[in-house]
């Protein structure tokens, strides 16, 4: 495969580029079973983490994904860096780009900012979530999970559950899903439900259609706890009432048979409770092993200064 | 067969090289209870797999087997113009205490068995690794050198040793090739 310099987002890969991140994921999550977790393939480069929007597991699910490559790992420290003195994106990649770092994982509230520092370095750029457009390596690891169950994912049925309009996940998660032939249906509160969405995506205003369309996997979205509250969004208990995952639907899930996932952190009590964390088909933990495997795959596929 | 390759192995006397080189690790193994055959890709594993079931044939010590993958191990990765589909290593015994054979179809510079040696620990403690190869071609760049060997070639610079396997490339051949026939 022909390597290329960035992962802005899943739209720009082909098929053949998903199937063989994918692919090479799995001899990846091998690796973890042995007692020592780590192959040289990145010795001698460095990867920065530049997250400027907080962040717990992706960044450090990069983290240890570049560690178990052998590559050097580095954190720009927004907090305590010039950046809160007012410097620009652009004048921190060329910071950057006279360290001489390979690889630059990165998150803004902005869309399109990883696409311009990707403009303007020769490391390779990889988006880490950038506003409501793109969240790829989630979208990977959502597939690579999934693919762990259903070796052929075509027409697979997944129900994407909660603040579909503001979410980089379900944006990337129903492309890549869809790409791999599954078919993909929304169920959101109506102000969370995008205006525009594709026509082969049934959307759903409440559990009971959502069910009758007879999904394989529920997909809950994280609720942006920022947002309850606001005008047009349901109170915490209203969300939950209507579009959480209650200990009832749980049952029908345990009924009949259908997979669990989200994206993480949970809100408990919220999209789930403590019940759908336990059931025995929540793939959370799976869906977080898996992210350190599919981002090794990534960084290893991608090669800085590779020309697009 | 392009016309200027030539043979240095004929299908007989490929088959005739796994059996001596079966023959050549028991004895150099005996009184050892069990043995590990461990392929590297690519051809090194049909060539383990074959030595694997000579040495069960002639019976006396159990045989494991297993496959490591050297591509992430490999000094000249970034040079490559492809990203390889990664295959995964396959070591599903205990490799602690056991005399473990790595196998390759070729030796040439070394530099493929020191990588292998680098994976291949990170699986365990093996008690002696030695080498089994089908063709040891001189010219090495590392200080390594096979146990067991089938031939022995010297070749001139811009020659290639070429081996085909029934198993991945549908027929069995061992052929020098000049660089116009490697293209």
């Amino acid at each position: 495969m022909t390597p290329r310099k960035d992962l802005l987002d899943i739209a720009s890969l082909t098929d053949e580029e998903i199937a063989f991140v994918l692919d090479n994921a799995v001899p990846f999550k091998d690796l973890f079973k042995r007692s020592v977790k780590k192959v040289p393939t990145l010795k001698g480069q460095t990867m920065l983490t530049l997250f400027y929007e907080p962040s717990t597991r992706t960044r450090s699910s990069f983290e240890v994904a570049a560690s178990r490559l052998s590559a050097d790992v580095t954190h720009f420290d927004i907090e305590s860096s010039s950046v809160v003195k007012g410097e620009s994106v652009l004048d921190t990649v060329e910071t950057l780009e006279a360290m001489r770092v390979d690889y630059i994982v990165v998150r803004h509230k902005q869309s399109g900012t990883p696409n311009l520092i990707a403009k303007n370095t020769r490391a390779s750029v990889i988006n880490a979530g950038d506003g409501w457009h793109a969240h790829p390596t989630q979208a990977l690891l959502d597939a690579f999970t999934l693919r762990e169950i259903h070796k052929d994912l075509r027409g697979c049925r997944a129900l994407i559950v909660g603040d579909i309009q503001h979410s980089r996940v379900a944006r990337s998660t129903s492309l890549i899903f869809r790409r791999l032939g599954m078919n993909v249906a929304y169920l959101a509160p109506g102000s969370m439900m995008p205006r525009e969405v594709p026509q082969e995506i049934p959307q759903f205003g409440n559990w009971r259609d959502a069910f009758d369309w007879k999904p394989d996997v529920i997909y809950l979205l994280r609720v942006q706890s920022e947002r309850l509250d606001e005008p047009f969004f349901p109170t915490a208990a209203e969300y939950h009432k209507n579009y959480g995952l209650t200990n009832e639907r749980v049952e029908i899930l345990r009924e009949r048979g259908l997979h669990l996932m989200h994206p993480g952190p949970v809100n408990r009590g919220v999209e789930i409770t403590d019940t759908g964390m336990n059931y025995e088909k929540c793939l959370i933990n799976q869906q977080v092993e898996n992210g350190i495997a599919v981002r090794m795959s990534v960084l290893y596929w991608l090669r800085p200064g590779a020309v697009e | 067969m392009p016309d200027n390759d030539r043979t240095l192995l004929t299908k007989a006397q490929m088959a005739e090289g796994v059996a001596a080189l079966a023959k050549s690790i028991c004895a150099a193994n005996q009184g050892a209870e069990s043995i590990a055959l461990v392929g590297i890709f690519t051809r090194g594993v049909p060539l383990a797999q074959r030595i694997a079931a000579a040495i069960m044939k002639l019976g006396g010590m159990k045989v494991h087997f297993g496959t490591i993958d050297i591509t992430q191990y490999r000094d000249d990765l970034n040079t490559f113009q492809m990203v390889a589909k990664l295959e995964g290593s396959d070591i599903d015994f205990d490799l602690d205490d056991i005399n473990v054979v790595l196998c390759d179809e070729v030796i040439f510079t070394g530099r493929s068995v020191r990588a292998a040696l680098d994976e291949l620990l990170n699986f365990g403690r093996p008690k002696r690794v030695q080498l089994a190869v089908l063709v040891d071609r001189c010219g090495r760049e590392f200080p390594v050198q096979p146990d067991f060997s089938a031939l022995k070639v010297t070749l001139a610079p811009g020659e290639r040793v070429a081996v085909r396997f029934e198993e991945v490339d549908g027929q069995d051949a061992c052929t020098v090739q000049t660089q116009a026939s490697t293209r």
